[in-house]
């Protein structure tokens, strides 16, 4: 099979840009499926790219980016917490959040919990019950 | 079939490409926005895929088609796309038969050219054409099986 040409591929006169292919394998990799007309793969692959064209202009038009000419992962993580359409991207996109932040909040949280119990006691008995 | 991960993964060129030409010009996209919209680009497939195979089994059918499909994007609130896909699967299911036409149209020109050489030469040259159009689409459907 063809490899590597991905980049180049199809001219304007395409009808979908997307490799039909993938987008069965992809498809395929869900277990309830059993088979999918062709005419249903060209679609999912031409409501896909219609679905990039649409993140991508919704998070740059109300992402903090515009600014600067510039669309980064932020817009798109708070698109897909403040749009109801987009939420179901929230898990994929999640936040990001200084590693600072998330240790002070750790912190927090043990200090509201137990507040006597060194770190590495809790660490350990969190890895008793995970076990 | 035993796809790997990076099997459910699209061409990250392609991604980009559509990206680009949906902002304005000059906007710079993140590598990390790039991937993020491609991981996104994935699951909006699968999640599709879940719910248009929900309306198949409702209906009974083994085979997702394309109403399914559509009925997929009215429910996950992206109606906005029905009508663009629509348009889309028309031009797609002339092409397919386009394909198919040109297919017996040599054939049948092949035959009528044993008989009268010189007839139809305006016909002859519009199956080159299409012969061209063809070949053009048999290289794409090789692009599109990658890495």
């Amino acid at each position: 099979m063809a490899s590597g040409l991905s980049g180049s591929g199809g001219g304007e006169n395409r009808l979908v840009s997307l490799p039909l292919s993938r987008i069965r394998v992809i498809m395929k990799s869900s277990p309830e499926v059993s088979s999918i007309n062709p005419d249903a793969i060209f679609l999912i692959a031409k409501a896909t790219e219609l679905f990039v064209q649409y993140l991508a202009t919704h998070s740059y038009k109300h992402g903090q980016g515009k600014e600067n000419k510039a669309l980064t992962y932020s817009d798109l993580s708070r698109t897909a917490e403040k749009s109801e359409t987009f939420q179901f991207l929230a898990d994929i996109l999640p936040k990001k959040i200084l590693a600072s932040k998330y240790l002070k909040m750790l912190e927090r949280e043990k200090e509201g919990e137990q507040e006597e119990e060194e770190e590495e006691e809790e660490e350990s008995s969190e890895n008793e019950e995970a076990s | 079939m035993a796809e790997r991960p990076e099997d459910l993964n699209l061409p990250n060129a392609v991604i980009t490409r559509i990206i680009k030409e949906a902002l304005p010009d000059g906007v710079n996209i993140s590598k990390e926005a790039r991937s993020a919209i491609s991981r996104a680009a994935s699951v909006f497939v699968l999640y599709a895929t879940s719910c248009a195979n929900n309306f198949a089994m409702k209906g009974k059918r083994k085979t997702l088609n394309a109403t399914d499909v559509l009925s997929a994007m009215e429910e996950m609130e992206f109606q906005r796309f029905v009508g663009p896909l629509k348009e889309s699967l028309e031009a797609y299911r002339r092409d397919q038969k386009g394909k198919k036409g040109a297919v017996e149209l040599k054939k049948k020109d092949k035959d009528k050219k044993e008989d009268s050489e010189d007839t139809d030469k305006n016909r002859e040259d519009e199956n080159e054409d299409e012969d061209e159009r063809m070949e053009e689409e048999e290289q794409n459907d090789e692009e599109e099986v990658d890495n």
